[in-house]
């Protein structure tokens, strides 16, 4: 009473759908069973490209360990450090109420730069005409010996790390004012501020170069020297934080990071470890 | 036969088994949105909520009044440019273009459907910026830009789906006005599209939909300030550039009000999607 | 007084050329212009090496395995659960209330912001089900996002195979589920094919919801849990923080590429569906 026309790929159609359900089940199943070969990083998006470049030389020396760096931004590095997501979180300001419970250590110290297009005739502001210019006191270039037009203000967004360095350093208690344009990561805010003559923003010190000029800031030059001897004001840690006391890959990464080699590395990138101990 | 009847009880219960997993996967989504989201809104006050005109979450201020205000613009304008010139080129493609002109730009027009909204973002940046920026002024990233962008993101949903829904036109409609007397133009004019409005309604509001919905694109060319716009050379901020900019950084509290800025993005979007079908049930 | 018809009629001729010839150019020179900058960019190396100093030099070879990767998790999940999820709406169900709420509800999910989803993906996947950023939490993410799109493809699909087939088949004695295998999965697969297809270009093109869940990690996925830079974010982070411009464009072309490959699948089996319901 049965079998219509039969043709033999349909029974290796429903073997293919049966395995294909089976290999969705796979995954769920072994979603729990992670496996841990290497080390992972995640967090500050101005704490990053450092990272990349640590992580890039670790890999050379130790075959067969990988470093996995993820951007995020700081909330999400001290987030991943907290719920374990990640085996280091990075940060690019200093902790604050229940996240000093981390583990934490600084690897570096980074100088916040203000800056300007290139063609941009200003060359020093103090730190209360930045205030003001983000506080919307100033809107004009020729109120600071430049041209006539408006500043277009870039900010970094709530949460960044940052952005509240640059808050706490700079704005103190005055609101950044909302009309200011935001944008979520220092080479955007570079990008932009090299395109356009009338901008202005802040970025991490060790990523200025040609397309944008450091303002000085109260007569003092932004550079390594003015930082490490404190006269130029503007510098916030870098962190790496883990959920407990680190132990064995993290531990290895942690401590090349401090090793004289490691900081090596972060110097030549920029960055600032003068002062730092293991 | 009994084994039969249980041989067909197996599949039967294996595809319940299926759809019902799919569909509380799809269902999770929402909930899950919610229940992030609600407490804050509760929390905040729903008027404060949506009316509040500040976004400052390290003070625990959450308005996304500028942001909504940002996303209407921006749409509308995307709208008002994108949608006459889809328009138009629906039109040429069922109606004007030679055939074989037709068959080029079919799978061409389907190509720019797929291409990531970024590379759009990015092309925007670099033409479409410095040219508000120098020749009407303001920093560039404006409303505008975000509007020219998305006009052309729109234009492949908006242009395949109305032309389509012309070519379902029954031939006989046309044949009618033809026969009475009226120009090619009149035809069109008069009775094709009138006929294919339902269609065409719901290609726009598709269109709306995914303007709406774009995240990547616009943030790189919006500027995305949280302040109400006072002209469309001005920098704003929509629902979705909100959550893509801020998602990344955000923990507790500004974590929940980003959820519930996707609890109004989903509103929005079942709203667009109820008038859509809507729109082409009336058919 | 009204307009001379003739003439209303050459002037809107006039308007409706010009407006296809200014979309069709705007739409051509961004493709021609992308692919331009691009093409000569794309080398054997470009394409073999896993990219370094950040993206700067190198290839994209990782890029490429993460875009593969996590359109492959998505696809082999959301194929069955969508594809099933229709048969049993088709098939199984009678048109009532219920059914019309589901698919007035995978219409809605199929228009939802894809940043949504990473929102979704990123608490869900990421950190509440501890997968982290990884090739697996980017796939099912991406999964959920396309499942409506093929749930509702496939639907169109089985629902154009004629009824009469289904008839036959019955009378012959055929029971609903070799019906279903030996009828209706034949003759509507071109169309479910095509929403499938549909959905891996999505998958490919995505970048809001990969960043968040797939992470943006360089390094060369070992395991569905390693995380992975797919080729769009990796397009994204060039571009906007202006680190490779003719790796950017070079990524983007490759993308372009892709996709029309993919398009081009994706017609061929339309056309095949199309002159097999008539």
């Amino acid at each position: 009473m049965k079998k219509p026309l039969k043709r033999p790929i349909f029974t290796r159609a429903k073997v293919v759908f049966v395995l294909i359900f089976s290999i969705f089940l796979l995954i769920f199943l072994t979603g729990c069973m992670r496996n841990s070969s290497g080390v992972i990083l995640a967090g500050s998006t101005s704490v990053q490209p450092f990272a990349e470049v640590l992580s890039e030389e670790y890999m050379v020396l130790h075959h067969g360990v990988t470093i996995d760096v993820q951007g995020g931004g700081s909330a999400a590095g001290i987030l991943a450090a907290q719920s374990g997501t990640a085996d280091i979180g990075m940060s690019s300001r200093s902790l604050a109420g229940d996240e000093t419970k981390l583990w934490s250590v600084e690897i570096a110290r980074d100088g916040l730069a203000i800056v300007i297009n290139a063609h941009n005739p200003v060359v020093n502001l103090t730190t209360e005409q930045v205030r003001d210019i983000y506080s919307g006191k100033i809107d004009n270039w020729s109120t600071l010996g430049g041209s006539k037009d408006q500043i277009h203000v870039f900010t970094r967004e709530d949460g960044s790390g940052t952005r509240s360095s640059f808050e706490t350093l700079v704005m103190g208690k005055t609101e950044i004012n909302p009309r200011t344009m935001v944008e979520d990561s220092n080479g955007a805010i570079r990008q932009l501020v090299g395109d356009d003559p009338d901008a202005i923003g802040y970025i991490s010190l060790g990523l200025v170069d040609k397309t944008v000029k450091a303002v000085e800031l109260n007569g003092v030059v932004a550079s390594r020297e003015h930082v490490i001897d404190g006269s130029y004001g503007l510098s916030r840690p870098f962190l790496f934080m883990c959920k407990n006391e680190p132990t064995g890959l993290t531990k290895a990464f942690i401590d090349f990071t401090l090793s004289d080699q490691g900081k090596q590395i972060l110097d030549q990138q920029g960055l600032i470890t003068t002062g730092i101990t293991p | 036969m009994k084994l039969k009847k249980f041989g067909e009880r197996i599949p039967q219960s294996l595809f319940f088994l299926i759809a019902l997993s799919a569909l509380s996967a799809l269902a999770l989504i929402t909930i899950f949105i919610f229940i992030e989201g609600v407490p804050l809104i509760a929390k905040v006050g729903f008027f404060n909520f949506i009316f509040g005109m500040k976004w400052a979450p390290s003070l625990g201020q959450y308005g996304i009044f500028p942001m909504i205000v940002g996303t209407v613009l921006v749409t509308v304008g995307a709208v008002i440019i994108g949608v006459p010139i889809a328009l138009c080129c629906s039109i040429f493609l069922a109606e004007f273009a030679p055939r074989q002109l037709s068959m080029l730009v079919r799978p061409a027009i389907q190509l720019l459907a797929g291409i990531p909204s970024v590379v759009y973002g990015f092309w925007g940046l670099i033409f479409i910026v410095p040219a508000i920026r120098n020749y009407l002024g303001g920093p560039g990233l404006s409303i505008l830009a975000g509007s020219i962008i998305l006009a052309i993101m729109i234009l492949p949903t908006v242009i395949s789906i109305s032309e389509v829904s012309i070519l379902a036109l029954p031939p006989l409609l046309k044949e009618g006005a033809f026969a009475l007397g009226a120009t090619h133009w009149q035809t069109i004019r008069s009775v094709l599209l009138p006929a294919a409005k339902s269609g065409i309604l719901a290609s726009i509001i598709l269109g709306i939909g995914r303007a709406v919905g774009e995240t990547m694109a616009v943030i790189m060319v919006l500027g995305n300030a949280v302040a109400l716009p006072s002209s469309i050379l001005d920098p704003a901020r929509t629902l979705t550039t909100n959550i893509g900019i801020e998602m990344g950084y955000a923990s507790g509290e500004h974590q929940q009000a980003l959820f519930a800025t996707g609890i109004v993005l989903l509103v929005i979007i079942m709203i667009l999607n109820a008038s859509a079908q809507y729109a082409i049930r009336r058919k | 007084m009204r307009l001379n018809p003739r003439i209303s009629q050459k002037i809107a001729k006039t308007v409706i050329w010009f407006a296809a010839i200014v979309v069709l150019v705007l739409l051509f020179s961004i493709i021609i212009y992308i692919l331009s900058k691009g093409i000569p960019n794309i080398t054997w190396q470009f394409l073999t090496e896993i990219p370094s100093d950040m993206g700067r030099s190198g290839g994209i070879l990782s890029c490429i395995v993460g875009t593969l990767s996590v359109t492959l998790v998505a696809t082999v999940v959301a194929t069955p659960l969508g594809v099933g999820t229709a048969f049993y709406l088709t098939e199984y169900t009678h048109e009532s209330i219920v059914t019309k709420i589901i698919r007035f509800s995978a219409e809605s999910l199929a228009g939802i912001p894809s940043i949504v989803y990473g929102l979704f993906g990123f608490i869900f996947f990421v950190i509440y089900l501890k997968l982290g950023w990884s090739i697996l939490s980017g796939g099912l993410t991406l999964a959920m996002m396309i499942l409506p799109t093929i749930i509702r493809t496939s639907e169109e699909a089985i629902h154009t195979v004629h009824p009469m087939y289904r008839e036959v088949s019955f009378s012959l004695g055929g029971t609903k589920w070799q019906t279903m295998i030996k009828i209706l999965i034949p003759s509507a697969l071109p169309g479910i094919a095509t929403g499938i297809i549909l959905g891996i270009g999505r998958c490919v093109a995505e970048t809001a919801a990969v960043i968040l869940t797939a992470g943006s990690a360089l390094q060369m996925p070992v395991s569905i849990f390693s995380p992975a830079r797919t080729m769009a974010v990796h397009f994204y982070i060039l571009a906007r923080e202006s680190i490779s411009l003719e790796k950017a464009f070079a990524t983007a072309a490759l993308l372009i590429i892709l996709i029309l490959i993919i398009n081009i699948g994706a017609n061929i089996l339309v056309n095949r569906f199309v002159a097999k319901s008539h």
